[in-house]
């Protein structure tokens, strides 16, 4: 559960990350500064102690790859890597050990949002610069930390939200929900979003709202039991792409065409799931990217050239109907 | 007063009531209607879904009638998922019948040698079965993960998808290869003297050996049956979503196996099981996720509402409880040990749960 959490909620960081930079593209977010500030730190390595939560998903090793690829020697960094394998005991070690090293800045993915303040006061008293990315920590004394990079979740799920209502409910319709792992993050923020932005609008009914734990077989389970209790089902909205493809197998044995009878609604926009956009079994994806890196390079850049950043830094996030990804999928990279 | 005391009689109890519990809220639910020229229905859904966690189930029976423990069954199904789908994946035709067939008997050899070495670490290392188990436990998934690079590996392959999602004579092709190994391994075992070879082994080891029973062997290959069991529910879990998730396929089958064992009413101290038990076990288990489902229990009280029937169905079926119960229904005063006393071999399975 809490790996699925920590991806969905790097997910998110990297959302977050693209949205901040303010480009349209999502495999470039934010990169604009970055050969500049290679520049400055020219010569001298900026060693960067990384603290990643595993290689639990195919969205993970593209947030891992993306991190490794940006923080190269070329671009002036020295990146110390770790994998905490799901734990926090691990990511606290591997803190520690940076701070021991006295590396110039650590950053990571807090596998869980508490227990964190002991070792970034740790850091904060070595005069390392500590970067979120793409889950926050709880720490009431946010000095502890310099930014954190990560998506807004409630921002996805309105925008799933929104789509929903502009396009698909100028009639009624019936929405069952596969929720993301009971009690994380992204599955209570997207659910909030999808929520708030629907409100206004009557012709949208939430009949059934279950927790597909983020994976496909869930998904697909709990899709069966949604159309065994419902036999007037609209649209799917999934958490995830992974459940939403889950549901598509479930639809599909029902005799049910997903995208047509039962439009599908989902967030990630990983490749399975874009695919099965462009071929028309999904109807709408609100992208959750994992491509972190040239935004990390950026702020790290402007951290050590003693810049003020944003204590939290959001990205804009895409969304794809089936057109766009069409286009997009091509040159997807994840 | 009979039916009431069988061993079974509370599984198959929780399970009507479940069954009619969806009924009342979903009229429609017993219906089985013939679509796309298949079964379609509530029904044949909880059979099919069931079907991976009974062979899991099957397997763990057996090895724990032999008093041991199987508890790397999930990292067997994510490795079996993953090399089937890797090796499918990478071939140059993966809707070629033979490419499929390649890639499942790569898988299930594998899961085979697996379940050897747990075998071989027990039975001749005698390291202790839990101990032994969690080594594969722990290593497994990185071994899935490693094969396949992390990511989540998708194919398209009908013959593939015909394990998980086919059918054949309108029934579902998982539900009919977990029914024939079901049937073959009832058979074996309670036809033949295997199963009473297995129980012996169970009770007392030792003096098995003594008797002359090749407890080696006995134990060697039970844990290789319960891994290629795994390997099989591996591949239906995979061909059910065309996925490999090295992450999440089998998470933690190996315990909801064991409480389908347990709600069956085998002993987890080894010795008599009943592989009937297991099969209602595994559907009760199976038709409760359902229910959930079905009944729209909030995501946030569902394990709770879970932990309640099992509790519920495990304390009923405790030895103890049975027949305080069959003494009351007597007017008796509550006797502990009941008229029938508390069999050596089948203890209370509360207690198991606690």
């Amino acid at each position: 559960m809490r790996r699925k959490l920590a991806v969905a909620a790097a997910a998110m960081a990297v959302l977050t990350l693209a949205a901040c930079g303010g480009t349209t593209e999502p495999e470039e977010p934010a990169t604009e500064d970055v050969a500049e500030g290679g520049d400055a730190m020219e010569g001298d390595l900026v060693v960067v102690g990384f603290s990643q939560v595993g290689a639990e998903s195919g969205w993970r090793a593209a947030n891992t790859k993306s991190i490794q690829d940006n923080l190269t020697k070329e671009n002036g960094f020295d990146l110390k890597f770790s994998d905490a394998q799901q734990k926090q005991e691990n990511q606290i070690q591997a803190i520690r050990s940076y701070i021991a090293q006295g590396v110039d800045v650590i950053a990571f993915s807090p596998v869980v949002e508490s227990g964190w303040d002991a070792v970034l006061e740790e850091a904060k008293a070595a005069g390392i610069p500590v970067v979120l990315t793409d889950r926050a920590v709880d720490s009431q004394d946010d000095t502890l930390y310099e930014t954190f990079i990560g998506s807004d979740f409630v921002l996805e799920g309105e925008m799933a939200g929104e789509w929903v209502s502009e396009n698909l409910a100028t009639e009624p319709i019936k929405v069952v929900e596969l929720q993301g792992t009971t009690g994380s993050a992204p599955a209570i923020d997207r659910k909030e979003g999808f929520e708030s932005a629907t409100a206004d609008n009557p012709n949208v009914e939430i009949i059934a709202s279950q927790t597909g734990n983020f994976t496909r077989s869930e998904g697909k389970t709990v899709m069966e039991g949604f159309l065994q209790a419902h036999d007037d089902i609209d649209l799917v909205f999934a958490h995830n792409d992974d459940m939403g493809l889950g549901a598509i197998e479930a639809i599909e044995a029902a005799g049910l065409v997903p995208g047509e009878d039962i439009k599908i609604v989902t967030i990630d926009a990983v490749k399975d799931g874009m695919q099965a956009l462009a071929d028309g079994k999904i109807n709408y994806i609100v992208e959750c990217n994992p491509l972190l890196g040239p935004d990390l390079v950026d702020i790290i850049n402007k951290v050590m050239a003693g810049d003020e950043v944003e204590k939290r830094i959001v990205v804009k996030d895409l969304a794809f109907d089936q057109e766009a990804a069409i286009e997009a999928l091509p040159d997807r990279q994840y | 007063m009979g039916i009431v005391r069988h061993r079974l009689f509370w599984p198959v109890a929780a399970l009507a009531l479940l069954i009619v519990v969806n009924t009342i809220n979903t009229p429609t639910f017993l219906r089985i209607r013939v679509r796309d020229g298949h079964l379609y229905g509530a029904l044949i859904d909880i059979l099919r879904n069931s079907s991976p966690l009974l062979l899991v189930a099957v397997g763990m029976t057996l090895v724990i009638a032999t008093r041991g423990i199987d508890l790397s069954v999930g990292a067997v199904v994510a490795i079996a998922g993953a090399v089937a789908l890797t090796y499918i994946g990478s071939a140059p035709d993966p809707s070629s019948v033979g490419t499929v067939i390649t890639g499942i008997g790569i898988a299930l050899v594998l899961s085979l040698v697996l379940g050897t070495w747990n075998g071989f670490l027990v039975s001749v290392i005698g390291i202790q079965p839990i101990i032994a188990t969690l080594v594969l436990m722990t290593a497994g998934r990185g071994i899935a993960m490693l094969i396949t690079g992390g990511m989540i590996t998708t194919i398209t392959s009908p013959p593939y998808k015909v394990i998980g999602s086919g059918y054949w004579a309108a029934l579902p092709v998982s539900v009919i290869v977990a029914g024939t190994i079901f049937l073959v391994v009832a058979l074996l075992t309670r036809r033949t003297a295997l199963g009473m070879l297995i129980e012996s082994v169970g009770i007392n080891p030792e003096a098995s050996r003594l008797a002359g029973v090749r407890s080696r062997s006995i134990i060697w290959t039970v844990y290789a049956m319960s891994a290629l069991f795994a390997g099989i529910a591996g591949l239906m879990i995979s061909s059910g979503v065309m996925a490999a998730d090295a992450n999440n396929a089998g998470m933690l089958i190996e315990l909801d196996a064991i409480l389908a064992v347990v709600i069956g009413g085998t002993s987890l101290a080894g010795g008599k099981f009943s592989l009937a038990g297991t099969m209602v076990g595994a559907i009760v288990l199976e038709t409760l996720d359902l229910t959930v489902t079905i009944l729209g229990i909030p995501p946030a009280v569902t394990p709770l509402f879970k932990a309640i029937v099992v509790i519920a169905v495990v304390v009923m079926q405790s030895p103890i409880v049975r027949n305080r119960l069959a003494a009351r229904r007597r007017g008796e005063p509550g006797d502990p040990r009941g008229v029938h006393g508390v069999q050596p071999a089948e203890p209370s399975s509360a207690e198991v749960t606690v």
